[in-house]
C-alpha cells in the first residue's frame, strides 16, 4: 500500500499572530513553524497502517526551501521519502492542483491530509485532490480503517458521526482520533537526514483568491466581576444587559 | 443570471443554519440586483421546502433521485455544479458545516471558483468581491478577494443570522446525469446523539476544563447546559485525558465556534484554547484563579471555585426560569 500524506508548514500553536505591512502580510519575524498539527494525525496513521512492510509512505509539502526542516521531521516521525513542490503557496485551489498533479500517476491508494491547516483554517485541499483526480474524498474524518481494496472511515457530523464505506483510491482528511501523532525518536531523526527529499517544479495555475488584508479581532472590553455568592446577578445581567438567556 | 444556495437537509428537515444560509444568499443576490435560487437534494417534504421562501429564495430546485437520497459529496457536487451552470448562477453559497466542507471544495474545482470558507460577512461592494473569513484558528480574520468569475462561499454557522424576506418560493424538479463513479462513498450508518445539541449550531455553549478534576465531576455541567439549551464543550486536556469525547473539543486543534454565549469554567484560557472561542459574542469565565488569562477576554467573570459556583449558578438559573 501506497500513502501520501500532505503536510502544510504552519506557525507553531502559541504564536501570537501580528501582521505587516499595513495589515497585508502575516509577520514571520520570531515564528518558529510546525508540522500542521492535523497533519501529523494523518501520518502517524499512515504510518501504522504500512508499519511491518505492509507499505511506504511518502510526504508532500508545497512551499519553498525554508519548508525543508518542516519536512525533515515528518521523515523523522517516520515517512519513507518526501516530495517538496517548490512554489509559495498560493491558496488551496494552488496547492491542491499542486498536490494531485504529482499524485495522478504515482498510483498512490490512499492520500490523507489534516482536517484543516491552522493557518488558513480551509479544509479545502483534501476535496480539492479528490476532485481534482476524480476520486472520492472524505472530510473530517475520526476513524480509519482498510482491509485490502476496503476502508471503512468514520466522519463527523453535527450532532454525531457517519460510517461509511470506499473501495478503491480515495482522499481523506484527518481529525483527532484517527491516531494519536507520533514523537520522533533519536533513531528516526538520525535517519531522517539521509531519506530522500526531491524537489519537483510547480505547474502554473490561474489565480482564484488573493488576501487583500488581515484583520485581529476587536478586543473585548474591560471584564465586569461579579462576586461568587451573587450568581443572580450574573443570571439578570445576561438576561437583561448582554440578551444572550 | 442569479444565486444559487444549496441547502442541505438532515432526515428531511432543514436546520437554523440552512435559513441562515438562504439569508446570507438572498442579501447578496440583492446586492447582485439578482434572484436567489436553492437547491436541495434528498427527501424533502414539499411544505418544507416552501419555508425557503421565507427567507427569500424565489425558486427552488428539488432534486430526489434515488441515488442521492444520502450524502455523497462527489455526486452532489456535481449536481450543484450543473444547476449553477443551467441557472447560470457565477455564485454558490452553502453553509460551513460538516457536510458542506466536504462539499464546496468540489464544487468549487468542477466551477474553477475561488472559494471563501468560514465567510463571516457578507461581500466587500467596492467591485473587489472581498469576504472577511476566519483565519489563524480565529486569531485573524483574512480579507479575501475572490478573483475568478464563478465563486463559492462556505458561510460559518451563527455568523450572519436567520432573517426573513418572505417571497413566494417556486418549487421545481430537477436531475442531472450521475457517473457511477460519482458513487464512491457509501454510508452504512448514522450516530446521532438526539439528545443534545450539536455544538457547531449551538446560541450557547457551557464549556469546562481540567478545573473540574474528573469526568466524575460533569453532571453539573451538563445539568446547567441543559436548563440553557446550551452545547457541551471542554478544553484540549479535558478531551485528551478522555474524560470527554474529541467532538466536544473546543480551539486551536479542535474546532472554532461562535456562540452567542460561551460559559468558561475551570479553563484557564490557553492562546490554543482562546483562539478556538475568542469570535463569541459574549464569553462568561469561571475559575477560582483570578490570575487565569481567560478573564483578559472575558466579557463577564465570577472568581471562584467551580463546585461552589456552578450549583449556585444553576440555582440562580432555575428561580430566574421561574
Amino acid at each position: 500500500m501506497k500513502i501520501l500524506v500532505c503536510i502544510s508548514n504552519v506557525p507553531d500553536t502559541t504564536t501570537k499572530i501580528t501582521f505587516t505591512n499595513d495589515n497585508t502580510e502575516f509577520n514571520t519575524a520570531g515564528v518558529q513553524y510546525i508540522v500542521n498539527p492535523y497533519d501529523e494525525i494523518a501520518l502517524a496513521r499512515a504510518i501504522e497502517l504500512t508499519e511491518g512492510g505492509k507499505g511506504t509512505v511518502t510526504v508532500i509539502n508545497v512551499g519553498e526551501a525554508a519548508n525543508d526542516p518542516t519536512i525533515r521531521k515528518a521523515l523523522a516521525i517516520g515517512a519513507d521519502d518526501a516530495v517538496r513542490v517548490n512554489a509559495a503557496p498560493r491558496d488551496a485551489y494552488f496547492v491542491a492542483k499542486q498536490i494531485a498533479e504529482y499524485a495522478k500517476d504515482k498510483d498512490f491508494n490512499v492520500i490523507l491530509t489534516g482536517r484543516e491547516s491552522i493557518d488558513y483554517n480551509g479544509n479545502q485541499v483534501a476535496a480539492m485532490v479528490g476532485e481534482f483526480l476524480d476520486i472520492p474524498s472524505v472530510s473530517i474524518i475520526k476513524k480509519l480503517d482498510i482491509d485490502g481494496d476496503s476502508a471503512t472511515i468514520e466522519r463527523e457530523i453535527e450532532g454525531g458521526k457517519e460510517v461509511l464505506t470506499v473501495s478503491g483510491k480515495f482522499v481523506a482528511s484527518c481529525a483527532e482520533g484517527v491516531a494519536e501523532p507520533k514523537i520522533p525518536n533519536m533513531r528516526g531523526i538520525m535517519s531522517a537526514r539521509t531519506k530522500p527529499l526531491s524537489v519537483v517544479e510547480a505547474v502554473a495555475i490561474d489565480e482564484v483568491t488573493k488576501v487583500t488584508k488581515y484583520e485581529t479581532p476587536a478586543p473585548r472590553g474591560t471584564v465586569k466581576l461579579i462576586p461568587a455568592d451573587q450568581t443572580e446577578q450574573l443570571i439578570s445581567l445576561l438576561h437583561s444587559e448582554a440578551k444572550v438567556i | 443570471m442569479s444565486v444559487l444556495v444549496y441547502v442541505e437537509q438532515a432526515e428531511g428537515k432543514f436546520k437554523k443554519s440552512v435559513f441562515e444560509a438562504v439569508s446570507y444568499a438572498k442579501a447578496i443576490a440583492d446586492q447582485q440586483s439578482t434572484s436567489l435560487t436553492a437547491i436541495s437534494i434528498g427527501d424533502v417534504a414539499e411544505s418544507e421546502l416552501k419555508e425557503l421562501g421565507k427567507y427569500g429564495a424565489a425558486k427552488v430546485l428539488n432534486v430526489s433521485a434515488d441515488q442521492l437520497k444520502s450524502f455523497v459529496n462527489q455526486a452532489y457536487a456535481s449536481v450543484i455544479a450543473a444547476a449553477a451552470e443551467k441557472e447560470g448562477a457565477a455564485i454558490v453559497v452553502l453553509s460551513n458545516s460538516f457536510s458542506g466542507k466536504g462539499l464546496a471544495p468540489r464544487i468549487a474545482v468542477k466551477l474553477k471558483a475561488g472559494l471563501a470558507d468560514g465567510a463571516v460577512e457578507l461581500p466587500s461592494t467596492d467591485g473587489k468581491f472581498a469576504i472577511k473569513k476566519t483565519a489563524f484558528s480565529g486569531k485573524a480574520f483574512a480579507i479575501t478577494e475572490l478573483t475568478s468569475a464563478n465563486k463559492v462561499i462556505a458561510l460559518n454557522p451563527n455568523a450572519f443570522g436567520v432573517k426573513e424576506n418572505t417571497t413566494d418560493a417556486v418549487i421545481e424538479n430537477f436531475s442531472a446525469d450521475i457517473k457511477q463513479s460519482d458513487l464512491g462513498t457509501v454510508i452504512k450508518d448514522i450516530v446521532r446523539a438526539t439528545d443534545k445539541v450539536s455544538l457547531p449550531d449551538s446560541e450557547l455553549v457551557v464549556s469546562a476544563g481540567r478545573g473540574l478534576k474528573g469526568p466524575e465531576n460533569w453532571g453539573m455541567i451538563e445539568e446547567l447546559a441543559g436548563l440553557l439549551g446550551a452545547a457541551t464543550a471542554c478544553s484540549k486536556p479535558v478531551s485528551d485525558a478522555d474524560w470527554r469525547p474529541h467532538s466536544e473539543h473546543v480551539g486551536q486543534t479542535g474546532i472554532a465556534i461562535s456562540p452567542n454565549l460561551y460559559i468558561a469554567i475551570g479553563i484557564s484560557g490557553a492562546i490554543q484554547h482562546l483562539a478556538g472561542v475568542s469570535s463569541s459574542k459574549v464569553i462568561v469565565v469561571i475559575n477560582k484563579d483570578p490570575e487565569a488569562p481567560f478573564f483578559k477576554v472575558a466579557d463577564y467573570g465570577i472568581v471562584g471555585d467551580a463546585f461552589e459556583v456552578v450549583p449556585k449558578l444553576i440555582e440562580a438559573l432555575k428561580a430566574h426560569k421561574g
